[in-house]
């Protein structure tokens, strides 16, 4: 993981992203911020407060209930020059704006031979746990990397939560922006200046020599405790976080499963046509592909997201499953292992409380 | 201006849009335009009128049905028969088609062949605008079927609400492809609707050019001065061809021959053209076609683009 230098702060995922904004907006004068209740006492969980003191209502301001018409706003005003930065408090309300992301912002730049830029950032916010339920819990970040002229990037700790902002922010492209609700009030290590971390290019989290994993948003965190899991009956996991998934740093991913022999792809969403399937292809098809390797996937049960606790415990992949999972593929041939379920408990239902 | 240069002015756009799109469906049976066309043939003066009234620096929005409002604006004509031509001296550099006209040296914003949805992007740019603070105004065209999306309404709200320098002008050609406003609309009361949102509506009935043009002349005024917010124009007016495609199509049956000349004894490049001297028509006609078929030969002599083209552009570096 990150290395702190001598003098750093740890800080939050969400105030690293508060820490970015500002950074850029005072850098930036065409960078302006809006959605609905960026300005409000919560401040989107605190990731926006105080913003509108800071730069006043022009260049910070809630919206109507309009994503669709919103949306256009921000592409409109990007090809005027400026840079927006539109706020979602749920990923599953971006499906209100696909037709202007999907028709018109991926695909601007291209369609009028270059003419207009369309440097948008589209922050959006996964849900999970209590009870969130089918409407406030999707992670739907395959469906945009499916469509040319988008990046989606999902940043999964506080450093990158703050380096991936600014580099969206400065992107000519527009950017989905995608975080993790469960992340928010996780720390580390941030530097106080200004700094980006690049799109398209992966990181190693830990090493290891048995098995690849790379995770996805939240997904990692959960990997790397999986991973410790598996240290105990001695098995050593490579974690792997693509950081961006469009673009894909694919080579990352394909020179661990080289070392390794083996991958597991977990994501924070459905498996069927999803990153999962798509990074599984992208490396079973890689001429650069050495020997046979086994590969498999997980990701959320396929059915909409249930509230009731028993029921959501068996809809998400956990650290528990995870280590399972990677046991069986590790040693087939052994009797079946899951680790002790007192170690298994996840970290955010201890510190979590409601209701986002 | 006096007022028959005004005219001259006013009829050299009226026509040439007309011609140029006369001269498109010619050539169309040869093939050489692969580019599915919607042609503004009788709905000339709303794009006309509204542009006569503004500034090289003010910018417009314009539909799929968007030739008129390209070349009302100022948009190449090479250009723009390069791109039908899909060559790579085009406007979109063969990546955009009849339907995505763009001309951002001339403030005309990419067209768009999902109806409404650049009524929010016209917005998003008069905030721009609007912060920019120099006068400078956006017009936003669509259709009548645009005004049935939610998003139409979002965006009234939104501009209403933030005092955008915009004027939107709806293009009521009375027809969503085939489907008339009977079948689609509870009431034909669109300006009522519109002026809910404390907007000024005004609704013109026989596509006059010079009653659209000056009443956008006032309303662009006003936007200038940032003391009203967005103003809103419908324009009732007739599309003589089919709703794609080089012919017409009364033979269908979904509407009538008698509707058409009843729109033809209104057509404005004649009301305008008849108050001209025929030597000064005749001029005028003979430099359009002139121009129409230089852009012509430009189309014909550009190269296509290569087929490494297929993924430039795709993000901007």
């Amino acid at each position: 993981m990150y290395t702190p230098a001598n003098g750093q702060r740890s800080l939050r995922y969400v105030d690293a992203l508060r820490e970015a904004t500002i950074q850029e907006m005072e850098r930036d004068k065409s960078v302006f911020l809006f959605g609905l209740d960026v300005d409000d006492h919560k401040g989107i969980q605190g990731s926006t407060i105080g913003l509108q003191d800071r730069f006043g209502p022009e260049r910070v301001f809630g919206t109507p209930l309009s994503e669709d018409a919103m949306t256009g706003v921000a592409i409109g005003a990007a090809m005027a020059g400026m840079r927006p930065i539109h706020v979602h408090i749920r990923m599953d309300f971006v499906l209100l704006c696909m037709n202007q992301l999907v028709n018109m912002a991926a695909k601007a730049h291209y369609m009028y031979g270059g003419q207009v830029r369309v440097p948008i950032v589209i922050r959006c916010m996964i849900g999970k746990s209590w009870g969130q339920g089918a409407q406030h819990s999707q992670a739907l970040h395959s469906m945009f990397m499916h469509v040319p002229g988008l990046k989606v990037v999902m940043p999964s700790n506080a450093h990158d939560a703050k380096g991936c902002l600014i580099a969206a922010i400065r992107d000519d492209n527009p950017v989905l922006f995608i975080e993790h609700r469960l992340l928010y009030s996780t720390e580390c290590y941030v530097p106080e200046e200004p700094y980006t971390v690049e799109m398209g290019r992966a990181r190693i989290c830990a090493s290891g020599t048995d098995i690849t994993l790379v995770g996805i948003s939240n997904m990692v965190m959960e990997c790397l405790r999986a991973r410790d899991l598996l240290s105990e009956v001695g098995i050593s996991a490579e974690v792997i976080d693509p950081i961006s998934l469009a673009p894909l740093d694919i080579d990352a991913i394909l020179n661990s499963v080289n070392r390794t022999g083996g991958l597991l792809v977990v994501d924070c969403a459905w498996t069927n046509c999803g990153a999962s399937a798509e990074i599984l292809a992208r490396i079973s098809e890689s001429p650069k592909l050495h020997g046979p390797v086994q590969m498999e996937r997980m990701g959320f049960a396929f059915s909409p997201c249930p509230p009731s606790p028993p029921l959501e415990q068996a809809f998400y992949p956990d650290p528990s499953k995870i280590a399972a999972k990677v046991h069986s593929m590790v040693r087939p041939l052994d009797r079946e292992w899951s680790p002790d379920p007192e170690k298994t408990i996840l970290s955010h239902e201890l510190q979590f409380r409601g209701p986002f | 201006m006096s007022e028959q240069l005004d005219l001259r002015f006013l009829y050299r756009k009226l026509r040439q849009i007309r011609r140029v799109e006369e001269e498109i469906a010619r050539i169309y049976p040869s093939d050489k335009i692969k580019s599915p066309v919607h042609l503004s043939i009788g709905q000339e003066s709303v794009s006309v009128g509204v542009c006569s009234a503004l500034r090289d620096d003010d910018v417009v929005a314009a539909t799929y049905r968007g030739h008129a409002a390209y070349i009302a604006k100022g948009g190449s004509l090479s250009r723009m028969f390069a791109e039908l031509y899909g060559k790579v001296t085009g406007c979109g550099t063969g990546k955009g088609g009849s339907m995505h006209l763009v001309g951002m040296d001339k403030y005309i914003l990419g067209s768009s062949a999902v109806v409404g949805t650049t009524i929010p992007i016209s917005i998003g740019y008069a905030l721009a605008l609007k912060r920019e603070g120099s006068g400078r105004v956006v017009a936003s065209f669509f259709g009548d079927g645009a005004t049935e999306e939610g998003v139409f309404y979002e965006s009234l709200n939104f501009a209403a609400l933030h005092r955008l320098p915009i004027l939107f002008v709806c293009e009521n050609n009375a027809y969503a492809i085939h489907s008339p406003l009977k079948k689609r609309w509870a009431s034909t009361q669109l300006c009522e609707r519109v002026r809910t949102y404390g907007i000024p509506a005004i609704s013109i009935a026989d596509s006059d050019v010079l009653e659209i043009r000056q009443w956008a002349s006032e309303a662009i005024a006003g936007l200038r001065r940032s003391e009203t917010g967005p103003a809103f124009l419908e324009c009732h007016t007739y599309r003589w061809r089919e709703h794609v495609g080089p012919n017409e199509d009364y033979q269908s049956g979904y509407r009538s021959i008698a509707e058409l000349q009843n729109w033809k004894e209104k057509d404005q490049v004649e009301a305008i053209g008849v108050r001209l001297l025929p030597s000064e028509r005749a001029e005028i006609d003979s430099e359009i076609d002139a121009e129409i078929a230089a852009a012509g030969d430009f189309a014909e002599s550009s190269p296509f683009p290569g087929p490494e083209e297929v993924l430039t552009h795709v993000y901007a570096s």
